[in-house]
């Protein structure tokens, strides 16, 4: 079974966001980039699968941003077989363009498996991983929590709400939107990423970016004002706990 | 192309989803403010049955095909994409949720229409428009459709689901969609989760934690303080994902949506999968000690600190 | 027959037929050749071991004045102290006594053929004959000593095993062995006695051999029997200690009794400081202890000298802490895997686990994972080893297989990546670092744009953690009051991967140290000072810098001396709770205590103070780490301890970022918030500050 991983890099969620001057994106000269928690774990579930069913494992990314080098390193030291770069210096694309990319270079691989993120932080105009499902003609599930090969296919569990999931059985080859891997991701040592930057073993190929499809335009970003709904309370640990059970006990419950 | 919205509701085991009437609701004001009409589709076997809820559509379209069973991830988009097709519908609307997350991209791939996502709020007054949330929450983004047609992806709490029960003329109307289903695949069986302990819905106080709780130890002292207001804890995604508590006690998109007196809040961040399922609380207490986060633009009240040191104070006054 | 001595001195041999004596050299040779092949093989075992350079003349020296003075026995145990002083003089004296008869019998008289330079007589003889029934006195007398404290049955001679049930393993052969070892030297000090009174008697008391005092005193009393009789009584006991001896010889290197030699090497070898400055990884495509071959032929020869004496099973904190890690049973784990990697017969059954001779693996497999996370690196274990073992290295080299293969506990694997991402364990932006300056009235100068005189290195801890971070705060208004042309490095400074590198991962630690070079190395100052420990240790230790690195409290202390700071009175007790990082590893203990009195606080110590303080159970990675589980955390341990000083001690002094954080916590989580406060040597300076004035005033 060959299994292909779509990574993506997305601003470092523990970093403060700022804005361009116009005021319709994010000021993306000091961003730090880090790669999509459910792409982490995407990663993971396709390790797991190569270990019970020995698939070979190639990972993807486009070349939106610095750290992507890095990103496909840490996936080949984790134990991917290969790393393919698509494009470089791509600046930021939006979710249909990097479908767009991801399909177009998939398509002549022909995985079984296409396994990436639920989502991303900036999928504004659609997730990819259904995206690239449809450019690729390709069935799909998204909010997966767990798989199984199985004869013929894999056995996925999709989360709905609530704690209920159900169990679906898909034909290969299919795409898959991971909420959560069987196990935590795996890690990896420092020494191991270096090693693999050593040895370089990433496949890089040219892509040009699509032009943005028409449709989405961004007019304005904001940072909704902190506290913006919420009466904020001043003072220390003490004062805050006198104020919480005055509006406790004006709720009635305390 | 016609002036309607058209609302794709999703539904379990034959209930629909709270957040289709929330659809409702906000495409009744759309259609109002394009001159149209708001059509829902049903779809899926047994959607006949379900027809009479919508009493808030204008028209409910119903696609009642054994062939869908449940939730279809493959065939549930393409019956919406053909309806689409068929009725050409200015705006559509698709819930942002594990079922809407296969139907939305499919959808506006296969009819071409522009997708905007992760909407809080839609506007048709002057040409297509939304307000989205972007970065975890920490980014809002006023967008404008360039075109007369959009499929939106809406979150929860966009409008009230009351409001999308009822006044509309609820005629059903009966679809034959010609659509290939490859049944590629196939449902096996949904699984409820394990009856737990406690109903977090049906709590009056809830006592939340998140991943400022740092460990599974601390959880005790949340316990301590919910016994003592007469509550329950419960937590969000990280907190259930790391087993430190039952995913019967998740609130959230994924989880369960609650609605108490009050929510106490200790070291959530606020993600607006969170928020989806709290949003609608009473009095909403927020504590986290970073002042940036999100949780404090849906709290009613809310206090930069740690919550190590505000839960003895708190614990001190309450046991009193 | 009665035998007459006619000189002053005595026959080797006396009455022995010349089959006799070619049965005892026979004998004698067999002894020896088993004795030197069983030190072979373990030397043989040693060689495969990785060359380490470790032998100066410095440290045989070293090692031999530790073993003359038995002064590393007698630490903290002076009662064993004594005691292993007389086996060890005793056995010594005795030794060089049998070699002397060997050197003037067999060499000169039967080798040499020269019986007129024979000197064992005369003058020589009596003394020599003094000097051995004492030292004999002596060496029977530790033995009874130490027989007698192994039967109160000490704590630390407990050899129940902290991370397996009982039933699972079987360490009767360690008891059989320690009795037996015992039991012999008693049998062979008291049989010499015997044997030397039988003589004594049988050759009729010449009065020279008054000076064998417990030998003439023997023979008083069996003189009764005859002289014929106490001659087949020597005779007899003769062979018996004979037998004995050599049997004695033989076994030496297959029992406990092999620490005679290996701890005599060990000691000349060891080195104190291996745990502050840890060696790089050797080959980053395998980093880390893998199997036999990887350990120092060093360490291996320590696993040897291990004589099971249980201290540092007693001052570990994580053993203490009810984790399943006994620095002891680590060192005898590895010994036996070693005996059974190299086929090392042993006379008693080790009764190992099958694991340790089927394991693949030794981090993770020999030594479980748990085990190994479990250690805080406090380095109590190697400072209270009487023989060198240096346990905290060994541990390390460890943790860097298990990072290798990924098998990291799952918190320390988030502060991992928060590192890699943030360059602190909080995983906040590297930005924040330097936001717990914005509650200073006054800027603090940006070493990267202006030369100063300190470059103050503020630590993880101490810049995101909100407690911590007041007391950053606090030393920053002393710095500034003080009038100390000082700065920090705000955003550029990195954790500086002290612990990350006792984590195992080296990999992240140079990446950490690299870059905190780079931003050093372009930055004008004439000395580092630290708020943290940790950070300490490895700035001074680990990075090639060539400045001086010195710790806040020893500045402080130095601007108090110079009248930089005044300080007025404080009423009462505080006590002081020695860092692991600033005590063992750096040995500053005085200069905190300096300042405590010096604000006119009375110092009370509690008993695990200086060196041998007992750790916070944070360091090794430690405060990353989940510790649900512990039976009682280390930090709870010691408050504790600080509470049973009594009732008027209210101040619980840290002079670590870490240990306030720890402590301040342990003191809620004990209940004894409002009997003991934490307070860091620098409020307590702020607080005698603010009293200057009103006494002036």
């Amino acid at each position: 079974m060959k299994i292909a991983v779509l990574l993506r890099p997305v601003p470092d969620p523990v970093e403060e966001l700022e804005l361009s001057d116009d005021g319709t994106d994010l000021d993306r000269d000091f961003l730090g980039y880090v790669l999509n928690e459910f792409d982490d774990h995407a990663l993971e579930e396709a390790l797991l699968l190569k270990d019970e069913t020995g698939a070979e494992v190639s990972v993807w990314a486009l070349g939106t941003a610095d750290e992507v080098d890095q990103i496909l390193y840490t996936a080949l030291a984790k134990g991917a077989d290969r790393a393919c770069k698509l494009g470089d210096d791509l600046g930021a694309l939006d979710s249909r363009a990097q479908a767009t990319l991801f399909a177009d270079a998939l398509g002549d691989e022909a995985p079984d498996l296409i396994l990436t993120g639920v989502q991303a932080a900036d999928e504004l105009v659609g997730q990819v991983a259904v995206l690239v499902a449809s450019a690729l003609d390709l069935p799909h599930v998204e909010v997966v929590v767990g798989t199984e090969p199985v004869d013929g296919g894999i056995r996925v569990t999709k989360e709905f709400w609530g704690g209920i999931t159900g169990d679906y059985q898909v034909a290969l080859p299919a795409v898959l939107g991971i909420q959560a891997a069987r196990e935590a991701p795996r890690y990896v040592a420092v020494s191991r990423v270096r090693q693999a930057q050593q040895e370089g073993n990433l496949e890089e190929r040219d892509v040009t970016a699509p032009d943005p499809a028409p449709g989405v335009k961004v007019v304005e970003m904001r940072i909704p004002e902190a506290g913006e709904g919420a009466e904020m309370i001043e003072g220390d640990e003490a004062a805050a706990a006198d104020a919480i059970v005055e509006i406790l006990r004006r709720a009635g419950v305390a | 192309m016609s002036d309607n919205v058209l609302v794709i509701t999703e539904h379990l085991e034959g209930e629909p989803t709270e957040i289709s009437f929330e659809l409702i609701a906000l495409g009744r004001r759309l259609a109002a403010e394009l001159g149209g009409q708001v059509e829902v589709l049903v779809a899926g076997d047994g959607a006949a049955a379900m027809a009479d809820r919508f009493g808030g559509a204008d028209t409910v379209l119903v696609v009642d095909d054994a062939r869908l069973d449940g939730f279809d991830p493959e065939g549930h988009p393409r019956v919406a994409a053909a309806v689409v097709e068929a009725r050409t519908p200015k705006v559509v609307l698709v819930p942002y949720t594990s079922e809407g997350m296969d139907v939305a991209s499919e959808l506006a791939a296969r009819t071409n229409l522009p997708l905007v996502s992760y909407c809080k709020d839609v506007r048709a007054t002057d040409g297509l428009a939304a307000t989205c949330q972007l970065y975890a929450g920490k980014i809002e983004a006023d967008v404008e459709v360039e075109g007369d047609r959009a499929v939106f992806a809406v979150l929860s709490g966009a409008a009230s689901a009351a409001d999308g029960m009822g006044g509309g003329a609820g005629t059903v109307e009966t679809v034959d969609v010609e659509v290939d289903l490859p049944g590629r695949v196939q449902a096996l069986g949904f699984t409820q989760p394990e009856a737990g302990d406690v109903d977090i819905t049906a709590q009056d106080v809830l006592v939340v934690v998140g991943r400022g709780i740092e460990s599974e130890d601390n959880i005790a002292e949340a316990e301590e303080l919910a016994e003592a207001l007469g509550g329950a804890v419960a937590a969000s995604r990280p907190v259930v994902d790391q087993g430190w508590l039952p995913k019967t006690r998740q609130v959230g998109k994924s989880g369960l949506t609650v609605k108490p007196k009050v929510y106490l809040a200790l070291g959530v961040s606020g993600a607006p999968e969170h928020v989806e399922g709290m949003r609608d609380a009473a009095t909403i207490i927020a504590v986290n000690t970073d002042p940036q986060a999100p949780i404090f633009g849906v709290a009613h009240y809310g206090w930069v600190g740690d919550l190590f040191d505000l839960v003895p104070e708190l614990l001190e006054r309450v046991e009193s | 027959m009665a035998w007459a001595a006619e000189e002053v001195g005595r026959e080797v041999f006396l009455g022995f037929s010349a089959v006799s004596i070619g049965l005892f050299y026979g004998l004698a040779a067999l002894a020896i050749a088993t004795f030197l092949g069983g030190f072979f093989l373990r030397a043989r075992k040693y060689g495969r071991g990785r060359k380490v350079g470790r032998v100066t003349l410095r440290s045989i020296l070293s090692g031999l004045e530790k073993v003359a003075t038995q002064r590393t026995v007698a630490k903290g145990d002076p009662y064993v102290g004594v005691a292993h002083f007389l086996v060890f003089w005793g056995f010594v004296v005795l030794l060089i006594g049998t070699t002397i008869i060997a050197i003037d019998e067999d060499v000169i008289r039967v080798i040499l053929g020269k019986p007129e330079w024979q000197f064992w007589k005369g003058t020589f003889y009596v003394v020599y004959a003094l000097a051995m029934d004492l030292f004999g006195i002596g060496f029977v007398v530790g033995v009874l000593m130490l027989a007698f404290r192994r039967r109160r049955r000490p704590a630390r001679l407990d050899y129940r095993r902290v991370d397996l049930d009982e039933g699972d393993y079987d360490r009767s052969g360690y008891s059989l062995d320690d009795k037996v070892f015992l039991g012999l030297l008693l049998f062979l000090g008291v049989s010499g006695f015997l044997l030397e009174g039988f003589r004594i008697a049988a050759v009729d008391f010449p009065p020279f051999e008054k000076v064998s005092v417990a030998g003439w005193l023997v023979g008083t009393i069996t003189a009764g029997w005859g002289p014929v009789a106490n001659d087949w009584a020597r005779l007899a006991t003769w062979w018996v200690h004979g037998l004995a001896a050599l049997g004695f010889v033989a076994y030496i290197p297959y029992s406990k009794a092999m620490h005679i030699v290996d701890d005599v090497v060990a000691l000349m070898v060891t080195d104190e400081d291996s745990a502050k400055a840890l060696p790089p990884v050797d080959d980053p495509t395998r980093p880390g202890y893998v199997s036999l071959d990887s350990f120092a032929w060093v360490e291996l020869l320590e696993m040897d000298a291990c004589t099971k004496c249980g201290r540092c099973h007693e001052v570990c904190p994580a053993r203490a802490s009810g984790a399943p890690l006994s620095p002891r049973d680590l060192i005898l784990d590895l010994r036996e895997y070693a005996d059974a990697t190299a086929d090392i017969p042993l006379w008693y059954g080790t009764g190992a686990e099958p694991a340790h001779r089927d394991a693949t693996e030794v981090a993770g497999g020999v030594i479980g994972t748990d085990t190994l996370w479990a250690c805080t690196t406090c380095m109590a274990c190697m400072a209270v080893c009487p023989v060198g073992i240096e346990h905290v290295p060994t541990i390390v080299q460890l943790r860097r297989r298990l990072v290798d293969l990924g098998d990291v506990e799952p918190g320390l694997q988030k502060a991992f990546q928060a590192l890699g991402r943030g360059g602190n364990s909080f995983g906040k932006s590297a930005k924040q670092r330097p936001r717990w300056t914005k509650g200073l009235d006054f800027e603090i100068t940006d070493v990267r744009a202006e030369p100063v005189e300190y470059l103050w290195f503020v630590g993880d801890y101490a810049s995101f953690d909100p407690r911590a971070a007041e007391v950053t705060q606090t030393v920053a208004r002393l710095l500034h009051d003080a009038g100390v042309s000082f700065g920090i490095g705000y955003e550029s400074e990195r954790n500086a991967g002290n612990d990350v590198r006792r984590a195992g991962e080296e990999g992240l630690f140079e990446l950490l140290r690299d870059h905190n070079l780079e931003w050093l190395r372009e930055a004008q100052f004439s000395r580092i000072v630290t708020t943290d420990p940790h950070s300490l240790n490895t700035l001074r230790h680990e990075y090639p810098l060539d400045t001086d690195v010195i710790h806040y409290t020893q500045l402080l202390d130095a601007l108090v001396s110079s009248g930089a700071l005044r300080l007025g009175r404080l009423e009462g007790k505080a006590t002081y709770h020695d860092p692991c990082y600033l005590g063992r590893y750096v040995e500053e203990f005085e200069a905190p205590r300096s300042l405590i009195r010096a604000t006119g606080l009375e110092l009370v110590e509690m008993g695990r103070c200086r060196e041998n303080s007992f750790c916070c159970g944070a360091g090794g990675g430690r405060i990353w780490m989940d510790d649900t589980g512990l039976d009682e955390r280390p930090a709870e341990n010691r408050i504790r301890e600080a509470v049973a000083l009594g009732d008027d001690v209210r101040f619980f002094v840290v002079a670590c970022p870490k240990d306030m954080v720890m402590y301040s916590d342990a003191v809620k989580t004990t209940g004894y918030e409002d009997r003991l406060e934490v307070v860091d040597i620098a409020q307590l300076l702020e607080r005698a500050r603010a009293t200057v004035g009103a006494a002036v005033g």
